[in-house]
């Protein structure tokens, strides 16, 4: 019987589209992860994931305490949807689920980034994105590389052993 | 568990080769093992070593953000010491577990 030959993950490109607070900390842990496996690593922020890499909003991400169904309160007790559509509800939330993510060492994006490029990962913004949300580089955090087209997205995806993962 | 000769000396070692037994390791058993990932060790990777096997001692988890916070490198510099890999290469070298953090 032929011996099916095994080739192991070199490259990976995490596209984020999203820029919910566990959306956006899915790839950017995926990513990281990646390059601490020494795997060549790059990320693709697009849509509303240009939030994570854009400066003002960077920090500042939510995660959604309406139409979250895996919303719960403190101890476990459901969530009421009503309660999370008041005003300050999601923020306040949001910062709480920070802190925590804070306490168990997971950086604050801006720093999950340079951890990301400090080990040779790539961190790149989506062309079509940036002229539909109107921003420049200037906007967006020192730390991403270019601007790119999809079709310059896939050129860097050749070669055995290359995976894409959409989040 | 298997032993592993190295330096000259019967070592504990798991099937993945990391050290299994903190108290047998040695400066001239970490660069034989370093020598085997392909790293020549400098006065820079000894620091980081005493470094992460003093975490290591304390109890403390492992991170590439808390190593680029240890005030001996930062994490630039800890992915040049030790390419490719560097926390899982840096704790086979340094004799301490292997770590099982995600971050």
């Amino acid at each position: 019987m032929e011996k099916e030959e095994k080739v192991p993950l070199k490259k990976i490109l995490l596209i984020c589209s999203k820029a919910n607070l566990e959306d956006v900390y899915a790839a950017l842990v995926m990513g990281n992860g990646a390059v601490m496996e020494g795997i060549e690593t790059k990320l693709f922020f697009t849509f509303f994931g240009l939030d994570a890499i854009t400066k003002k909003t960077m920090n500042k991400l939510h995660t959604a305490t309406t139409g979250n169904p895996g919303m719960r309160m403190p101890g476990g007790l459901p969530f009421p949807t009503m309660l999370g559509g008041l005003p300050g509800v999601e923020a306040g939330v949001s910062a709480m689920m920070r802190k925590q993510m804070d306490a168990l060492d997971i950086p604050p994006v801006d720093e999950f980034l340079e951890l990301i490029t400090a080990g040779g990962g790539e961190i790149y913004a989506c062309k079509l994105a940036m002229d539909m949300f109107k921003l420049t580089k200037e906007d967006l955090h020192e730390e991403v590389k270019d601007i790119i087209t999809v079709g310059d997205l896939y050129e860097m995806c050749d070669g055995p052993g290359t995976q894409i993962v959409f989040t | 568990m298997t032993t592993k000769t190295i330096a000259g000396l019967e070592i504990n070692v798991n099937d993945e080769g990391y050290m299994t037994d903190i108290s047998q390791w040695s400066k001239e058993i970490g660069a034989e093992i370093a020598k085997e990932e392909g790293i020549e060790l400098t006065e820079k990777h000894y620091e980081l070593i005493d470094f992460i096997r003093n975490k290591v001692a304390a109890g403390d988890g492992l991170t590439i953000r808390g190593i680029g916070k240890s005030g001996v490198v930062n994490a630039k510099e800890f992915y040049q010491l030790f390419p490719g890999a560097p926390l899982k290469k840096a704790t086979k070298i340094s004799g301490v577990p292997k770590p099982t953090s995600c971050i």
